[in-house]
């Protein structure tokens, strides 16, 4: 190519991109290895009356095209390296019951179905659990053993296998009945301004999904996907440590993580993802 | 995963003589690069793979020497000629010595 042709080319480019700050998300579909079909898309749910348009879509729909091809292989997915640490975690013995997950549950493809109906309610207290508080609670309370931190590798690489024996499979959590509290808590949460920059999760993820932010890909903000693998970690990424992380760029004090404020907001979070597939461990920038 | 050092390889079961195959290989490995520093200033030692090979049946198919900025778990993907039934041997080389092996048979038939 000639050095002039290739200017006149960067000009050309440059207009496009001046002209316009929305890049769409791309039309592509995803089956993993294979074999497990992802629902990228599905109809809005009713309770959003239509603020993100007529469809929700997967985080994966808004990455560039070698991260997206990442997530159809596990072999590729370096995610799986966590899940394959967990299930030798799975079947590890601890505590004073000298029992591990296994003893009670047998394999994790047990927990098929139990990540789409997280954060769910513990009948137990009433209260809304996330993953990792019943993981917890098996630990201390049923294998006498010690509680992972929340955000914890061990506790991450735990929540993933749980994940993806799910892959596949709508979210569908519960937002009525005794969750409705939770879920109307985590929706003010949502849609409130927080921190210097008076952001709300809403400013970004409703109102400006498929445009950029500096360099990102603003993209629906679903958690389908978590926990997510993320490149410029090079490791797990919990759902509440992106909703800390997220806050904490409108530069306010964010929740804790495992903070109740941030299980009610997974709630409802989740609540405007109904029907996309569960990912996780899903493979994003 | 600095204790988790676990070698994965994919090579199809079954080939055609002569055909050109994909092979995929992945390290769990930290690959640390000795230039980062710890919380206390000091220099956290360089541990990474430092050579990766793969041979059929003796042969040399790939023989990769790593440098420092090579990300964590490092993947590679490349295509060998297969022109009879045999072995691929892989290895992984860190910078302390050890040697993580992997094999996988194919037949051509």
């Amino acid at each position: 190519m000639q050095p002039t042709k290739m200017l006149t080319a960067a000009a050309a480019l440059m207009v496009v991109f001046n002209g316009s700050a929305i890049a769409e998300p791309v039309d592509d579909t995803l089956v993993v290895n294979d074999e497990i079909e992802i629902t990228l898309r599905a109809p809005a749910p009713e309770h959003l009356g239509g603020a993100l348009g007529p469809e929700v879509l997967s985080g994966w729909l808004y990455r560039e095209a070698e991260t997206r091809s990442v997530q159809r292989d596990d072999f590729e997915n370096p995610g799986m390296l966590a899940v394959e640490t967990a299930q030798g975690v799975w079947e590890t013995a601890e505590g004073t019951e000298d029992k591990s997950c296994a003893s009670c549950h047998e394999g994790p493809e047990s927990m098929r179905g139990v990540r789409p109906s997280m954060p769910k309610i513990n009948p137990e207290n009433g209260e809304l659990w996330a993953m990792e508080q019943y993981i917890n609670d098996c630990r201390e309370n049923r294998m006498g053993a010690e509680p992972w931190g929340w955000d914890s590798q061990t506790m991450r690489g735990m929540t993933a296998l749980i994940a993806s024996v799910s892959r596949g499979m709508p979210v569908d959590v519960q937002i009525d009945g005794p969750a409705q509290s939770y879920w109307e808590q985590g929706k003010e949460i949502y849609y409130t301004r927080y921190g210097q920059l008076e952001l709300s999760c809403a400013n970004c993820h409703e109102d400006n999904n498929g445009r950029y932010i500096r360099a990102d890909h603003l993209s629906q903000g679903q958690t389908n996907g978590f926990p997510v693998y993320r490149f410029n970690t090079t490791g797990l990424v919990s759902l509440h440590n992106r909703f800390r992380g997220c806050i904490r760029d409108t530069r306010a004090e964010p929740f804790a993580v495992g903070s109740p404020e941030f299980v009610a907001l997974e709630l409802y979070v989740a609540s405007r993802g109904m029907g996309l597939s569960i990912e996780g461990p899903a493979v994003r920038q | 995963m600095a204790n988790d050092v676990k070698p994965r390889v994919r090579v199809p079961k079954t080939a055609s003589a002569g055909e050109a195959i994909v092979l995929k290989t992945l390290i769990s490995h930290e690959m640390e690069s000795g230039l980062r520093r710890d919380s206390d200033g000091n220099i956290i030692p360089r541990k990474i793979i430092n050579h990766f090979t793969c041979t059929f049946n003796g042969e040399v198919v790939i023989d990769v020497a790593l440098e420092p900025a090579i990300s964590t778990n490092p993947y590679f993907e490349f295509e060998a000629v297969v022109p009879e039934s045999g072995t691929f041997n892989f290895t992984w080389t860190d910078d302390d010595g050890s040697v993580y092996e992997a094999s996988e048979e194919i037949t051509v038939g």
